[in-house]
């Protein structure tokens, strides 16, 4: 199986403390991997660098076999690396639909030019399709002319993946997709995230609810004090002594 | 009293110009211009300059456009990581900036006596009466060529990141957004719209100075685009045109209100502008004509 994301040695300090302190982990392509780990292991920051909010101090992150740690993130995105986050975020006065087609990748009528010509309709029309399927897909599609901010929690959640699936991603990563969702939505959530990776999308998901990780996810990094502490199927991990140390705490 | 109706007319296109490129600035892409009498002053000039050196007038109005261009970039690099207030502060700056090199590099601007003579296009041949009609065509004529292409930029995809990136430039990057791109390039083109629209008023009063371009201007624009509706060309244009109307209507409650000095007067006019504002914000919060959010397209 062909590396999809490869992090080697990625550090990262704010303010003189070390949240990342030598990061090492891949992801294969096509599997679901689960990141875990206590509040504060450096999970969302990783998340951070890799996307390309934070710059790593040291260390390689590779795409596909390609250096991307220097990348700006929209060039992270054209070559495919998308997220999501943790507290669902948006545009406000955009639309749900105006949302979907923001996300496609390779738009000629957003060149200065070209819109004002006119050109670049073909791509938009091909966009809007792919933006209604994916919008029925989510059972969306009766929200499409809405803003954003009239959508509930949930909602915002699946415009999260939504609008992520139009940039065509190779890798997805999700920042706790399913937090603050009704136990029914998580389970429509989860369904749609099986789903999709059966499709060939790589994800790998933050997430704190083991029961969804050890349904869901294969294999599971379990990260601890700005590293990875191990990596395997659940139960492996679940078993894992220093898993549970990090977890509880060292027994005395 | 046609006369002063055209001239309220061609102000309005002028005043409209303005408004288009801080609509397309501020409602577009969320960057605050406070600068944009600079950018008029900038136009003004650089057409005034090049005509007065012999040029005709159509390459006036090319260089103000080009000169709206570079004082964009300019401006646009020089506070790349500043925004709102930060950035209407600076702008602010660089409007006094603007203006104080005119009152000041006499070899360039004549200093406080202005520039006069700016050449008026065909005047000698139409007459007053004919040129101050030919005049409102060209100028109208501008607007609605500018208004189209603002209006079917606001509606393109261009647009639409545009607007992205006001509402949260840093996910619009997570978007795939060139965020600097199109920050540079709408302020380019806003920056240049503002030109022409010094050029046009240049040549419409044949005298610029200094003066002319106070940052007063600036918020009469805000004013205009605030009332007709940020982030939509029709409304900017309509806030323009209804400001520069009710600028030049208070000039008759002197007329109505007897017994006032001028100075009064002109207190009495401010403060029948701001009662106007207030009007329409407690009326229409988002503007006459307020941002629409384009319906998806039906497919079956």
């Amino acid at each position: 199986m062909s590396t999809a994301l490869s992090v080697s040695g990625v550090e990262r300090s704010f303010y003189g403390v070390r949240v990342l302190q030598g990061v090492d982990l891949t992801i294969k392509a096509g599997t679901l991997t689960g990141l875990i780990g206590p509040n504060g292991a450096g999970k969302s920051t990783l998340f951070n660098v890799i996307s390309g909010l934070y710059r790593a101090d040291c260390g390689s992150i590779l795409l596909a076999g390609q250096e991307i740690g220097g990348f700006a993130k929209e060039r992270r995105v054209a070559h495919g690396l998308v997220r999501t986050f943790q507290l669902a975020r948006g545009f406000p006065k955009l639309s749900v639909f105006q949302h979907l087609m923001l996300y496609g990748q390779g738009q000629p009528g957003e060149g200065l030019l070209a819109a004002l010509i006119g050109t670049g309709g073909e791509r938009e029309t091909e966009l809007a399709e792919r933006a209604l399927s994916v919008a029925r897909r989510l059972r969306l599609d009766h929200l499409l002319d809405n803003p954003v901010t009239a959508l509930s929690g949930g909602q915002k959640k699946l415009l999260e993946i939504g609008r992520a699936l139009m940039a065509a991603p190779r890798l997805l990563l999700l920042d706790e997709p399913m937090a603050g969702v009704n136990p029914a939505l998580t389970e429509e959530i989860a369904a749609h995230l099986t789903a999709l990776n059966r499709e060939g999308i790589t994800i790998c998901l933050i997430e704190h609810d083991m029961g969804l990780i050890r349904r869901l996810c294969d294999p599971i990094i379990v990260m601890a004090e700005g590293r990875t502490l191990t990596e395997g199927s659940f139960s492996a991990v679940a078993a894992d002594t220093r898993v549970q140390e990090a977890y509880l705490g060292r027994r005395h | 009293m046609v006369a002063y109706l055209l001239f309220a007319l061609t102000l309005g296109g002028i005043y409209g110009l303005l408004a288009l490129s801080l609509n397309l600035i501020w409602g577009g892409a969320g960057m605050v211009n406070l600068g944009l009498a600079g950018f008029f002053a900038v136009g003004a000039y650089a057409s005034a300059i090049v005509t007065g050196a012999g040029a005709p007038v159509p390459v006036g109005l090319a260089a103000a456009l080009l000169a709206g261009v570079a004082a964009g970039l300019v401006v646009t690099f020089s506070t790349l990581r500043l925004r709102d207030d930060y950035l209407a502060i600076v702008t602010l700056g660089f409007a006094e900036v603007v203006r104080l090199v005119a009152l000041n590099e006499r070899w360039l601007t004549n200093g406080s006596d202005g520039i006069s003579g700016v050449p008026a296009p065909f005047k000698a041949a139409l007459g007053i009466a004919g040129f101050n009609l030919f005049y409102l065509a060209l100028v109208s004529g501008i607007v609605l060529v500018v208004w189209a292409l603002l209006r079917r930029l606001d509606g393109s995809p261009f647009g639409r990141a545009l607007k992205a990136i006001r509402e949260d430039q840093e996910l619009a990057g997570f978007a795939g957004k060139p965020v600097l791109r199109f920050k540079l390039q709408a302020f380019a083109v806003s920056a240049a719209v503002a030109g022409l629209a010094g050029a046009l008023y240049g040549h419409y009063q044949t005298y610029i100075s200094p003066d002319h371009f106070q940052p007063l201007i600036t918020i009469y624009i805000f004013l205009a685009v605030s009332a007709g509706g940020v982030g939509r060309p029709s409304g900017a244009l309509i806030g323009a045109y209804g400001v520069v109307f009710f600028l030049e209507a208070t000039r008759f409650v002197a007329e109505v209100v007897p017994a006032l000095q001028p100075v009064q007067v002109a207190a009495l006019r401010e403060m029948l502008v701001g009662a106007a504002l207030i009007l329409v914000f407690y009326l229409r919060p988002q503007g006459v004509l307020p941002e629409r959010i384009p319906p998806a397209p039906r497919m079956s």
